[in-house]
């Protein structure tokens, strides 16, 4: 049996009577009081996630930028130090490898933050294309890391509002980290990236200051709530980024792995597409069932905040469209689903603005 | 871990289903630790009424937020009443398994199958042993 990872922060899971599975090879806490109560946490007031298990990549050198253009699909010359940017890491295929944010911290210093089931494979991905002045190092075990989300976040923290994707230095009651403002929730909200042996300190103290402790069930509902696309559901090595909606971070005008393959695809229109969908009939959508009208489900769960089953999927582009009607086969029972507008939830609809 | 004592008057199948045996009838439920390990649930999806069950197989579904479970019938028989309050609530069955949480009723095709579950002392023995 291989050894499970434990974050900085298991010892505190354990006492707050977490429940803990295995993920991605590490052992995290899937909720705590429940999913559905943390879900409405980080929608209504503020919730932390324990999300030190996902990777840190650095990339160091004169030539770092140059290297990580050429491998990710965003402009990296968009952003400068103290910028992040949502990117993907390409194959030849035009295939998403990881998605991942890359941190700006000085003009030749970068951190990637990958999923945790990706981090080997990135790393390898790098290691093997890697070029003179252009260092790479994991670094994960260096650090822990802290989702602190919803509406009063900043607020429970102390800290000053930010623009979204930018990070600086700062401190929580005398713990330093860095701020990112940056999360996976579709909440106001920031990460916080913090020296792995004053993890559990900087945890103690977002506590205190009244965040709910939150499972990686509630995780997965928020971001499915606001269309996040998980890698490994809903897109990977054999699902390319037009096909997913995530055009919007592919520089097609600049070179990159996969970026002719992308552009064809671009230009011929994806013959299927990811679409977000509501149910309107009883039953709930999980990954892997069949759309009877062409795809199947790759992320599938109940909405907390609908209260009802909500899902995503690849189908015909034709019917990619808000309000095509969808049969969802829910262990032989078709049941009626309609395409709607990404993101399922938007935080501002609620607002009215 | 916090749990609620499983009740002497109900008996128990191995799956964590319970059964309340009134002569040739009996309500059926599940048990406090299923409830538990499903987390809040979040629909319920009925058997259709006059359905025959058989001991051991599955005659309903609940799902949480994470994972969708079998209900599994504890003795044999036909449905003659389904807790319909539970597709709209089904939540209730987290909150009160043994009691307004119940699931459905069966006219029994053989009382004696009883005699093969488990009474409240040796479901708990059963469960501590599951560790």
């Amino acid at each position: 049996m291989q050894t499970l990872l434990r974050t900085p922060l298991y010892d505190r899971h354990v006492q707050l009577g977490a429940r803990l599975v295995p993920f991605a090879g590490w052992e995290m806490p899937v909720q705590y009081e429940g999913v559905i109560p943390e879900h409405l946490a980080v929608r209504r007031d503020c919730g932390v996630f324990d999300v030190s298990h996902m990777g840190e990549l650095e990339v160091e050198g004169p030539n770092a930028r140059g290297f990580l253009q050429s491998l990710l699909s965003n402009d990296i010359d968009r952003i400068g130090p103290g910028k992040a940017q949502y990117t993907l890491l390409t194959n030849e295929e035009g295939g998403i490898v990881d998605d991942l944010i890359v941190y700006e911290r000085d003009v030749e210093r970068f951190l990637l933050i990958v999923n945790a089931s990706n981090r080997e494979t990135d790393l390898a991905w790098l290691r093997e294309r890697e070029i003179p002045g252009a260092a790479v190092r994991d670094v994960s075990h260096d650090y822990a890391l802290l989702a602190v989300q919803g509406p009063l976040s900043l607020d429970r923290l102390g800290l000053p509002d930010a623009p979204a994707f930018t990070f600086a230095d700062g401190e929580i009651d005398g713990i330093a980290c860095t701020v990112n403002r940056t999360g996976y929730t579709g909440e106001l909200g920031c990460e916080l990236l913090v020296d792995a042996d004053e993890g559990g300190e900087l945890w103690d103290r977002v506590l205190a200051r009244g965040a709910v402790p939150c499972g990686l069930g509630a995780r997965d509902t928020l971001r499915l709530e606001v269309c996040y696309p998980l890698h490994g559901n809903d897109i990977g090595p054999d699902t390319d980024a037009i096909s997913a909606g995530l055009g919007w971070v592919c520089a097609l005008d600049k070179d990159f792995t996969g970026v002719e393959e992308l552009r064809r695809i671009k230009e011929a229109g994806p013959e299927r597409r990811l679409a977000a969908f509501v149910m309107e009939q009883p039953g709930i959508p999980r990954q892997g069932m069949a759309i009877a009208e062409g795809g199947e489900v790759t992320s599938g769960s109940h909405s907390p905040v609908l209260e009802r089953g909500i899902g995503m999927g690849y189908v015909p582009a034709a019917l990619a469209q808000p309000g095509s009607e969808l049969t969802i086969d829910v262990r032989g029972r078709p049941r009626r689903a309609r395409v709607v507008k990404k993101p399922i939830y938007s935080r501002e609809e609620q607002d009215g603005g | 871990m916090a749990a609620e004592r499983n009740p002497d008057d109900l008996r128990y199948h191995p799956e964590h289903d319970w059964a309340r045996i009134d002569g040739d009838e009996a309500t059926f439920g599940v048990t406090w630790f299923a409830q538990d390990a499903l987390g809040e649930l979040v629909h319920f999806e009925p058997p259709e009424e006059g359905t025959t069950v058989t001991a051991g197989q599955p005659y309903a579904e609940v799902e949480s937020v994470k994972a969708v479970s079998d209900v599994v019938a504890p003795l044999s028989g036909e449905i003659v009443e389904i807790n319909r309050s539970l597709v709209d609530a089904p939540e209730t069955v987290n909150s009160d398994p043994y009691g307004e949480g119940w699931i459905v009723r069966v006219r029994l095709s053989d009382p004696s199958e009883a005699e093969s579950l488990m009474d409240a002392e040796a479901y708990e023995r059963y469960l501590a042993e599951q560790g």
